[in-house]
């Protein structure tokens, strides 16, 4: 049975003069202990979809329809109580910047030792053991010490690990970690990869790694979705989407990274930008930004199809792959 | 990964506070200093009154009807047991002035008290929750603020003292000063408050906590409040040095503490029937501590406003 399983998950927003969607039906599973990226530019919807799956979407955003099954229960239709049982014991989350997740006016300790209290009927004591354990589990540095110490007092990296532990402390089922390397130098960011890797696999834990680098999901994770405009246009195994990715905007996105382009050369961008959530051409989102676009495109919205080992959705791709084919047969 | 050694001799409270910022730009601040040492003079006479004050000025066999009216030292025809003269009735100027001063303070600071904790309740729980509450809360506050504060301490203390009749309102009189004074106030804080928790309220380290579970009220209380204090320090500031004056007004108009035991204000009010007799030191030296402990309190308060506001702090 799947960890988790979305169905037709659709959020939107309320603003002032109307209701924009910002997710649109959106569906995927995840097994226990697997680990998968969900990747796509700024606003298509990555972060929220983290914040649907622990129901933490405030005003104005809301769930208007879909499914979330965590372990079997619907996540949208949990009481408060539930679901305050659920966040933080059996689903946690990792934010980008660890320099403003952590409240500044209370200490490591504190604020480990409160997590734990709040969850588990524990004493003082024993909640203190447990913080330390899971600091050295992140390999924090006399973590007797840290406890004492308030956040501002911390690097950085050291606050992302203890980020991480904090995470980790009631030992979930599953870690959402939304782009958590961003704000951290490149150095520091290969280890916490590498130690978020690591205690996921020792751990059985499952991982949402949610980050626009496609470097990091193609070391971290095992599946990978992509989005755009509020929808998964492409999702299947990771290497595959790496490799052989179907979806003109995955192809796009692929040989934009600047190892795919000659030093001295333009990198390959696609053109255009994304379209804000009130304004979604109609069709296929990306036709306006596509090169192989047709009239089908800009009129109908694209099915998810079943190809190879990928689900795309788009009009054009067994038309691309054959035109493809054709190519390195004439190659 | 190499085992750091941390000295474990972290500084004491005191000297991390000596050290910060603000006990830095404190040190650097001249007019802060005298202030905060002026201050402090006046709280500690004020609460060792009982054991400064030559002479207790609430018990009436102490008090001889024929000293009144005996100028201060450094006037000709003082009496020497009589440092700052004395009033109508032949108390000691300095030690009633000192147990009206202790008086003053008390209600200044627990009307305080009443309106932070009423005004920082009301305020998170507005800004926290938000929607339809949070309107309904402030305009409760705008309605408020739209009485004078004066105006609504005058109708209740008239109307209690109406209904009790002097002698009971006279006993409770602190009581009910710091009741009226706190309640009229609330507003204050609460819209301060609700303003930080607004501010505060989309921090990360907020949505950190929900994502760990953790119940509204906890986060308010235990997340946002601490991370809101610094306004509210700036503004209990100024909120005392106004109530105190509050407090002096009411006195003065014959509606707070009875003549057996002025505060500063009700002291100057008995001075002033006699002022143009050549009594003026009744009302002028009570009236002269009055202003220097609002002035200090309040230059305390300018203080740490400028510390406390990054705005003007980096600016």
């Amino acid at each position: 049975m799947s960890l988790l399983s979305v169905r037709d998950l659709t959020v939107k927003f309320a603003m002032r003069d109307q209701t924009v969607t910002a997710l649109n039906g959106i569906s995927f599973d995840l097994a226990k202990g697997e680990r998968l990226g969900i990747v796509g530019e700024s606003g298509a919807g990555k972060s929220i979809t983290g914040f649907s799956l622990m129901n933490l979407l405030s005003r104005p955003g809301y769930i208007d329809s879909g499914k979330i099954e965590f372990e079997g229960e619907d996540v949208v239709k949990m009481s408060d109580k539930r679901l305050r049982d659920l966040r933080g014991n059996r689903m946690a989350m990792i934010f980008q910047d660890p320099m403003v997740t952590l409240n500044p006016v209370l200490t490591i300790g504190q604020q480990m030792i409160e997590t734990l209290m709040a969850h588990r009927k524990l004493s003082r004591e024993e909640a203190r053991q447990i913080a330390i354990v899971k600091l050295r589990e992140v390999y924090i540095p006399s973590p007797e010490e840290r406890l004492e110490q308030y956040p501002h007092e911390l690097s950085g990296g050291m606050r992302q690990r203890i980020i991480i532990a904090i995470a980790l402390l009631l030992d979930p089922q599953l870690i959402i970690a939304d782009e958590p390397t961003t704000a951290l130098d490149v150095t520091i960011q290969a280890d916490i990869m590498e130690l978020l890797l690591e205690l996921c696999q020792s751990n059985q834990v499952g991982l949402i790694l949610i980050t626009h680098d496609l470097g990091v999901v193609s070391q971290m994770t095992e599946r990978t979705l992509v989005m755009y405009a509020g929808r998964i246009i492409e999702q299947g195994r990771t290497r595959e989407i790496i490799n052989d990715p179907q979806h003109p905007y995955t192809q796009g996105l692929i040989n934009a990274l600047p190892q795919q382009t000659v030093p001295g050369q333009r990198l390959k961008q696609i053109p255009g930008n994304m379209p804000g959530l009130a304004s979604i051409p109609t069709g296929c989102a990306f036709h306006p930004r596509c090169k192989y676009a047709t009239d089908l495109c800009r009129s109908q919205i694209p099915e998810v199809v079943q190809y190879g080992d990928l689900k795309v959705a788009c009009h054009e791709v067994q038309r691309l792959q054959a035109d493809e084919d054709r190519q390195e047969v004439r190659a | 990964m190499s085992e750091t050694v941390i000295p474990n001799d972290r500084p004491s409270r005191w000297s991390r506070m000596w050290n910060s910022n603000m006990g830095y730009s404190f040190r650097r601040n001249p007019v802060a200093v005298v202030s905060m040492i002026v201050f402090l003079m006046i709280a500690f006479a004020a609460f060792l009154a009982p054991v400064i004050a030559p002479y207790d000025p609430y018990d009436p066999a102490n008090i001889d009807i024929m000293n009144s009216e005996y100028p201060p030292i450094w006037v000709d025809g003082a009496l020497p047991e009589f440092m700052l003269g004395t009033d109508d009735q032949g108390r000691d100027l300095w030690s009633t002035i000192l147990y009206g001063t202790r008086l003053s303070l008390l209600i200044g600071i627990c009307a305080v008290a009443l309106q932070a904790f009423l005004g920082i309740s009301i305020g998170l729980i507005a800004g926290y929750v938000g929607g339809r509450l949070d309107s309904l809360l402030m305009r409760l506050a705008d309605i408020q603020l739209s009485f004078s504060t004066l105006m609504v301490a005058i109708i209740f203390l008239a109307v209690t003292q109406a209904m009790f009749g002097s002698d009971t309102f006279n006993r409770y009189a602190v009581v009910f000063l710091i009741a009226v004074i706190g309640v009229a106030e609330w507003p204050q804080y609460a819209r301060t408050v609700r303003a930080t928790v607004l501010a505060e309220k989309k921090k990360e380290y907020v949505d950190s906590a929900r994502v760990l579970g953790f119940g509204p009220l906890r986060i308010m209380v235990r997340h946002i409040l601490p991370n809101s204090l610094s306004p509210i320090f700036v503004i209990s500031t100024v909120q005392v040095a106004n109530a105190i004056i509050s407090e002096a007004s009411l006195s003065f108009l014959g509606l707070g503490m009875p003549p057996s035991q002025p505060s500063l204000g009700s002291l100057i009010s008995s001075g002033f029937d006699y002022i143009f007799s050549g009594s003026w030191w009744i009302t002028a030296i009570p009236g002269v501590v009055l202003v220097v402990l609002v002035l200090v309190i309040n230059l305390l308060g300018d203080w740490m406003r400028d510390v406390l506001n990054p705005k003007l702090y980096k600016g």
